[in-house]
């Protein structure tokens, strides 16, 4: 009796909703990251952020190849130009070119940015994760120099170190390379505390998971199940908090540049810029409006662009 | 409740020695060498700088330094200026009024602005007033507020003369004509700050209206009769003020960053200027004094979010 029903199962035809299911499933899966791509796309903001960005990074890298005109060349014929076609951006009090200063400039501003941010990223993931993972006295020593650190007073700070321990720094690496380090091992140093948090919570969240205990009965390292089988977990906010990062720091060394404790004069970072232009605001406001406008607009295409991913990669955080 | 604020105020007191620590062995460790102006000076010899040296006790290690400063620091003196050869104490006294006046008007006018711009943003999301708020506040968060100061200074002060371009620190508020003009001179160094401020608080607001507005308790005070006005005033407003308090203390360094910015832009001679003009000085105890004072203020303004988060929300325990 039984033997003739199971004999009867395989000749059955597949009935066409079976058919089309399994046609469903042969069209290539929905994966996570196509899922965030497809909501990043449909915000319209974050695309104009990005084309934005994606703009002046190729400017600043390709820029000074096409825009031939040298930034420490002297024009006498034209100086304290406003802007026109031959000196688009205009030029400064000693005729030279303010679009190529500023070319030149922004890619040690974007430089700076993105380094800092690397720095407050690493650091904070690494602390995060390590006071999330073992939790108990090493949490609690970490959390509280967290909270010590987010007590302390960050411009004040970075002012006294950067221009206290700019001379050796910059006899040791020359004079751009040295304060380039030194402002972006300080900012880094000082902005890694909310990643940490925020890597922390995922950890504490995840550590009880079944997949962990899966992975410690394998006996797979403590370390790759933090990095490998935890971290992931928690790549989203990282990103958007990375991308909103590398704003803070454009801004901050702008204006370490502007209260001159940062690069030399003659090194035309944006900040730098606006400071020297200051002097000219009543004759030539262009001096210190220009680079001011290109970091406002730089920091505002990355901040659209991080609303626009937390929006796609974490969609229930609204800030 | 009593007994959660004073214990709340201990755990200040190591957070505040931690960073005094932290910022003595910055500037001890510092290279430099603080007799280093009377190098070229004929008539200091090397032995009276070892003299003077002595004398002022900077032969000793820095951790003797250090308890030395902290006990005299504890009684009320934070020793003498090098550079307008005062105490450090006198000074503060002079500057740190005017900051004081400046972050704090600009952060009342910062509050009163943000929570109902914020919490007609959420409910009535996705208007055209959340839109241009919310456009308006991406702007206000990613402007460095040196460049707005600029343009706010050459829009309203250089070309318009409304404002006083320079802050001027002799005034003396004796009457309504110079109340007015105190008013004037403040306008411009406050509004800098509060485009700052108000950025960020509005999104905060925002987000923390949007968290609470679908949850049941909302919907049970509408179901028995309540007025809207009511029901977001009373209600949601009051839990979302919860988190948003704790945003503020985060953000309370970021105004003291801010209004270093201001006070070197408009010369308002508060302590942030101070700090600045003793940096370029290498005037190591108003330096010191001061980044004590922000990091304070800092604790400070902590410590009362804290204990507002108390107040506004019940569930935290005391204990």
């Amino acid at each position: 009796m039984s033997e003739r029903i199971i004999d009867a199962i395989p000749t059955v035809e597949p009935s066409a909703a079976v058919k089309q299911l399994e046609q469903h499933l042969s069209s290539t899966p929905r994966t996570l990251w196509g899922d965030a791509w497809r909501r990043f796309l449909r915000h319209k903001l974050a695309l104009i952020g990005t084309a934005m960005l994606i703009f002046f990074i190729v400017a600043v890298l390709i820029g000074p190849l096409i825009y031939r005109i040298s930034p420490e060349t002297l024009d006498f014929n034209a100086l304290s130009a406003r802007p026109s076609i031959k000196h688009v951006f205009g030029t400064d009090d000693l005729g030279r070119d303010m679009l190529a200063r500023s070319l030149y400039g922004g890619r040690i501003s974007l430089a700076v940015g993105v380094v800092a941010m690397l720095i407050a990223i690493s650091l904070g993931t690494v602390i995060g994760s390590v006071a999330g993972f073992f939790g108990g006295k090493i949490d609690q020593v970490l959390m509280r120099v967290v909270d010590l650190f987010l007590a302390l007073p960050v411009l004040p700070l970075l002012l006294l170190t950067v221009y206290l321990f700019r001379v050796p720094v910059v006899k040791a690496f020359g004079p751009v390379l040295g304060v380039f380090l030194i402002v972006v091992t300080m900012i880094g140093a000082l902005a890694w505390m909310t990643t940490a948090r925020i890597v922390r919570a995922t950890f504490l969240s995840l550590k009880e998971k079944e997949f962990v205990e899966a992975a410690k009965c394998l006996g797979i390292s403590r370390r790759s199940i933090m990095f490998q089988h935890i971290l992931p977990n928690a790549l989203s906010p990282i990103i958007v908090s990375a991308t909103l990062e590398v704003g803070n720091a454009i801004i901050t060394e702008s204006t370490l540049s502007f209260l001159g404790v940062g690069f030399a004069p003659d090194t035309p970072t944006w900040g730098r810029l606006v400071t020297d232009g200051i002097n000219y605001l009543q004759t030539a406001p262009w001096l210190a409006l220009i680079p001011g406008a290109l970091i406002f607009l730089t920091v505002l295409s990355i901040n659209f662009m991080g609303d626009g991913l937390r929006d796609a990669l974490d969609p229930r955080s609204r800030l | 409740m009593s007994q959660y604020i004073l214990r709340r105020s201990l755990l200040a007191i190591p957070t505040l020695l931690v960073i005094s620590l932290v910022i003595f062995a910055i500037l001890a460790l510092a290279p430099g060498d603080p007799m280093s102006q009377f190098a070229n000076n004929p008539s200091v010899t090397a032995e009276v700088r070892e003299n003077m040296k002595r004398a002022l006790g900077l032969d000793q290690p820095w951790p003797v330094r250090y308890v030395k400063w902290l006990t005299a620091a504890a009684q009320g003196n934070l020793g003498y200026s090098f550079g307008a050869k005062i105490p450090v104490l006198t000074l503060l006294q002079q500057r740190l009024p005017q900051t004081l006046w400046v972050v704090g008007s600009a952060f009342l006018l910062a509050v009163l602005l943000a929570i109902p711009i914020g919490v007609i943003s959420a409910v009535k999301q996705y208007s055209i007033f959340d839109q241009v708020g919310t456009f308006f506040s991406f702007i206000g968060f990613s402007v460095p507020s040196f460049f707005t100061g600029l343009l706010l200074m050459l829009i309203f002060a250089v070309r318009l003369g409304w404002f006083p371009i320079v802050y001027s620190s002799t005034l003396k508020v004796e009457n309504w004509g110079t109340f007015w003009q105190q008013v004037r001179q403040m306008t411009l160094p406050v509004t800098v700050l509060l485009v700052q401020q108000t950025a960020a608080l509005t999104r905060f607001t925002r987000s923390a209206m949007l968290d609470n507005l679908p949850l049941d308790y909302v919907r049970t005070a509408r179901s028995k009769g309540l007025a809207d006005r009511t029901v977001i005033v009373r209600h949601i407003l009051s839990n979302s003020l919860i988190p948003v308090v704790t945003l503020i203390a985060l953000g309370i360094p970021a105004i003291f960053g801010g209004a270093i910015v201001t006070e070197n832009l408009f010369r308002v001679n508060g302590i942030g200027a101070l700090l600045i003009t003793a940096i370029n000085n290498s005037d190591t105890p108003v330096v010191m004094a001061i980044t004590f004072i922000f990091a304070i203020l800092t604790v400070l303004f902590n410590l009362v979010a804290d204990i507002v988060y108390g107040v506004l929300d019940p569930r935290v325990r005391y204990s």
